[in-house]
């Protein structure tokens, strides 16, 4: 009986998660590593998804029982060098541990845009201004305080694009699930603070996924939610310690200020800052947005420049949960006609 | 004429501030039309609209600015509708624009605003 075949996946949330537990089912030897000591990744720190409104917990623990016993699995763990012998890979790990396997699959995800880059928000600076991951801590009660007065009234601002289509920031991409996650959240609020209005500011509505438009409409007619089609340019906090936000509403052509008690920064997706060293380390070919690239964007997409590393999930760009689940299956087949061919 | 002694004169403030603004006529339209939220300004009314051929008429913006809180010029705008209910029939998100209009007229009656 020939030798099982060995892979390592790099990185622990959905991503990886799913592909380790469908190559671990087609008998292969998988060794997942991950750099936090939790799996999950992002959507641990989520509290509820779109479209549908399920808990995070829904999606992750059926993958985590599904990687139970037959994977390893490496917490806390980074790879501190890799080096290709006799056609494999031999990976050090920050444990002091080697791994040798034929396959590397990369799925090291996205880091989300740090929102202090664009100062003119003021995140970090004033109280009031949160990012749209620290809004979900609040939502699953793992941030402590209480964020607004259950029974007050007021408004809260929900700003898109914050980090993506931004070149002063350096990222010309859309990062593609924020909008969504914007309507989302404001319809949330709205339940969970019925005396707040809400308003997101827009540059363009981007409704890609089945039931999306579902949920912008709802958002708009069940909730009230206003949409303001413009960037806001600036933040500032008044003397009543409200921020105030300067924008243009482009469908009425005219200047426009408003004070809110809340911003929330849909911030966007940036490369994941571990994916730097393995790029250089492995001398791999990177996009324009500084992602990882497939070798084709039809036909190859999980196949990274360099043979035996492939590439699932967000290090290819933004994705949402639904689409990196996909990946990490789409990934698992090709992997296996790689093992297969190459046998 | 204005004193103009000094070379210079002092503008009204071109930005609108959303706080000073008059939210009740949006208030009662959305409760009489919840259809009056899910605009996506998409102007397809003003497009097929049979006033706005002839003036400056425009419904999108008629609606956009209640949505504001600019409320000024509804009254002088409403009477150049002509009531013929295409906006209605072209409408992608179903919203009854005609009944729009109609919530308008009886909103702007009762303040003395406008009446038929």
């Amino acid at each position: 009986m020939p030798q099982r075949k060995t892979i390592l996946v790099i990185g622990g949330g959905v991503t990886g998660m799913e592909a380790s537990a469908r190559l671990a089912e087609m008998g292969y030897r998988v060794t997942l590593v991950e750099r936090q000591g939790r799996l999950g990744g992002h959507v641990d720190n989520w509290d509820f998804l779109f479209p549908d409104r399920k808990p995070a917990a829904n999606i992750l623990n059926p993958l985590k029982d599904a990687i139970n016993y037959k994977v390893d699995v490496k917490l806390s763990t980074e790879i501190t060098t890799i080096k290709k012998l006799n056609g494999q890979f031999i990976s050090s790990l920050s444990t002091g541990d080697f791994v040798k396997t034929d396959v590397i699959l990369l799925a090291t995800g996205f880091d989300l845009f740090d929102a202090r880059k664009k100062e003119e928000y003021g995140y970090g600076i004033y109280d009031k201004v949160i990012t749209a991951a620290e809004l979900e801590e609040y939502f699953s009660g793992k941030n402590g305080y209480k964020l607004l007065n259950k029974d007050g009234r007021g408004k809260i601002g929900i700003l898109h694009c914050v980090g993506s289509r931004d070149e002063k920031v350096g990222n010309e991409y859309c990062s593609k699930v924020c909008c969504v996650t914007g309507v989302k959240q404001s319809m949330k609020l709205r339940e969970y603070y019925p005396g707040y209005e809400v308003f997101c500011f827009y540059m363009d509505l981007r409704m890609f996924g089945r039931y999306f438009e579902d949920l912008y409409r709802e958002a708009q007619e069940k909730w009230g939610v206003q949409f303001i089609r413009g960037r806001v340019s600036e933040a500032s906090e008044t003397h009543d310690n409200k921020i105030s936000v300067r924008f243009e509403d482009t469908l009425s052509g005219k200047p426009m200020k408003i004070s809110l008690d809340l911003v929330i920064l849909l911030t966007g997706f940036v490369p994941a800052s571990g994916s730097t060293y393995l790029k250089e380390m492995l001398s791999l070919d990177i996009g324009k947005d500084r992602f990882f690239k497939p070798v084709d964007e039809h036909l190859k997409r999980n196949h990274s420049s360099r043979e035996g590393i492939f590439l699932a999930g967000a290090c290819t760009g933004p994705k949402s949960i639904a689409e990196s689940i996909t990946e990490a299956r789409a990934v698992s087949l090709e992997i296996s006609s790689f093992l297969n061919k190459s046998e | 004429m204005r004193n103009n002694k000094f070379g210079f004169t002092i503008h009204s403030d071109n930005q609108i501030n959303l706080d000073e603004r008059d939210f009740n006529l949006y208030h009662k339209i959305i409760s009489g039309e919840a259809g009056f939220m899910s605009c996506i300004s998409c102007g397809s009314c003003t497009a097929s609209c049979t006033a706005a051929a002839y003036t400056d008429f425009n419904y999108r913006q008629l609606c956009h600015n209640i949505r504001r809180g600019q409320n000024d010029a509804v009254a002088k705008e409403l009477s150049k509708c002509m009531f013929c209910g295409k906006c209605s029939l072209i409408c992608p998100r179903g919203i009854n624009t005609r009944k729009i209009i109609n919530l308008l007229h009886k909103e702007l009656s009762k303040t003395g605003q406008y009446a038929y």
